[in-house]
């Protein structure tokens, strides 16, 4: 039988947008947080993993890498892994839980970092020097000015607009249901200040259509830590441990603009061949929103609803809200709490298992959480489980 | 007036598509042995690994998949808003280019327009536009 994975602790920075505190501090502050819910100490740690590893080119977008953080955090590591070249964001988690499960580690950190405000104040350092030239995928997006990745998804939910009828005001709720959530999470002040409106939210002004501004995630500066722990290295920590269930990641092509939907809609199914627990079992949602178009491929890719019918599914925000048939991105997802780069989701799935998530908990004592990461053509999801 | 266009940095896979609007020409990738087409490009055929491939002008016209009216200026000066389209090209099945829709106001462009290229050149580089086919 192969060995079981578990996240054992979870732990964030402060968020905020254009922080002074040094990226390299916010990861120690999340670890910090992640190895004492853990009831672990960093010497015990023997692997640290990450995503997308440390960019050197745009320091902003990951200015943090393992070996940093197994020198400064003094951990003598087994194996560390980061790279780009994974199928999203969550897919550094699943390779700690491989790595656990293997027996090569036994408790794994892993981690984001982003600085994508803070980088703003200082360019040199961490915006990088602007090529005079594009390539690899970029060159077949940005001589059009398609240079957002607002543009690439702004026209998979355009496509959900013409083929399945999705409104803006169906669309508006993914926002909405983010920033009230957030109110209620002390983590997301510096993002969210105020709830979103659905007439402050149609009046808003496109950004690419159908995306408006507030269809779009914000820049912040956090870090957030997930420790993953091996079956037989649960007698060392003190804590409730939530199981890695199952996982599945996708990756077509690599290429937005060649695909016709984003990869949810191959790793949502895939989640379920890994696992004897169905859709129905899940109790809360933690989903990718980068852009607000994407949790709904993937409530529909993991069989929430039929394909086409992801708007109608969360019209009027009652299924979605905290104490509807299922919460969705609870601690205020991505549009609400900010950029963090996909390991807020599974860093919110844990608490909400644990309920330790205060104002914010979901009622119903919560067994089962969906996380996801990944848009466009890549993907990689996580089925949570307090079993 | 616009800033110019982010430029392709030209290489042995990609040149044939930049640059064959100075002979009028869009070319695509063609495999001389499976038949199927390659987009982006590279030095051999995604369907079969054969290298016996060749950049072959394609007819240029084609239907829009999908597209997004943009209102964001990402550079200075950018001009907004603009069209950004994924054209299905006839005759060069499984691949779709993204572009720009030109030569019409934003509000008439709609999903399986026929259209058709237009080379804008800058610098060397021949981008391939499209405009509705009247």
């Amino acid at each position: 039988m192969a060995r079981e994975a578990y996240i054992t602790g979870v732990g964030q920075s402060e968020v905020g947008v254009r922080l002074p505190r040094h990226p390299l501090l916010l990861t120690l502050d999340a670890a910090k947080e992640a190895i004492a819910e853990a009831g672990l100490t960093f010497g015990q740690i023997d692997g640290v993993f990450s995503f997308p590893g440390k960019s050197p080119g745009y320091l902003a977008f990951s200015p943090v890498g393992t070996d940093e953080v197994i020198e400064a955090l003094g951990i003598k590591s087994k194996w560390q892994m980061g790279g780009l070249e994974q199928p999203a964001q969550l897919s550094a988690i699943g390779m700690a839980a491989w790595a656990v499960q293997q027996g090569i580690c036994r408790h794994v950190l892993c981690f984001r970092t982003v600085y994508e405000a803070g980088g703003m104040a200082d360019p040199a350092t961490y915006m990088g020097a602007r090529p005079d030239t594009v390539s690899g995928a970029s060159q077949w997006t940005s001589p059009f000015w398609a240079t957002s990745a607002a543009c690439w998804t702004a026209q998979y939910a355009a496509r959900h607009v013409h083929k399945y009828g999705l409104t803006r005001e169906q669309l508006g709720q993914i926002a909405i249901n983010g920033s009230k959530n957030a109110m209620l999470n002390p983590r997301a002040k510096a993002i969210t200040k105020d709830e979103l409106t659905l007439d402050k939210y149609m009046s808003a002004r496109m950004i690419s259509t159908p995306l408006c501004l507030y269809d779009c995630d914000r820049f912040s500066d956090a870090s957030t830590v997930v420790i993953v722990s091996a079956g037989d290295a649960l007698d060392e920590v003190k804590c409730e441990p939530i199981r890695i269930a199952a996982m599945s990641g996708s990756v077509d092509r690599y290429s937005w603009d060649q695909v016709e939907w984003p990869a949810a809609y191959d790793a949502g199914p895939d989640l379920w061949r890994h696992t004897d627990y169905t859709v129905d079992d899940v109790d809360t949602a933690q989903f990718y929103d980068g852009f607000a178009f994407l949790p709904i491929t993937w409530l529909e890719g993991l069989g929430f609803c039929e394909k086409g019918e992801g708007g109608r599914f969360i019209e009027g925000g009652t299924r979605i809200a905290r104490d509807g048939q299922l919460p969705l991105n609870t601690a205020g997802g991505q549009l609400g709490a900010g950029r963090l780069h996909g390991f807020g989701f599974a860093h919110e799935a844990v608490t909400q298992l644990r309920g330790n998530a205060g104002e914010r908990q979901i009622p119903g004592n919560p067994k089962v959480a969906v996380a996801t990461s990944g848009g466009g053509p890549l993907a990689a999801a996580l089925l949570l489980a307090k079993d | 007036m616009s800033p110019p266009r982010p430029k392709p940095k030209l290489d042995q896979e990609n040149t044939a598509f930049w640059t064959g609007g100075s002979e009028g020409k869009l070319k695509i990738v063609h495999c001389a042995d499976c038949g199927q087409y390659t987009h982006p490009p590279r030095v051999l055929c995604r369907h079969c690994q054969s290298e016996n491939i060749t950049a072959k002008a394609v007819a240029g016209t084609g239907v829009i998949d999908t597209f997004t009216i943009n209102h964001q200026p990402w550079a200075k000066d950018l001009e907004v808003p603009f069209v950004i389209a994924r054209v299905a090209l006839d005759g060069v099945p499984g691949v779709y280019l993204t572009t720009n829709i030109v030569g019409c106001p934003v509000e008439a462009v709609a999903f399986g327009d026929p259209v058709r290229v237009v080379f804008e050149e800058q610098d060397g580089i021949f981008y391939p536009l499209f405009e509705k086919v009247a």
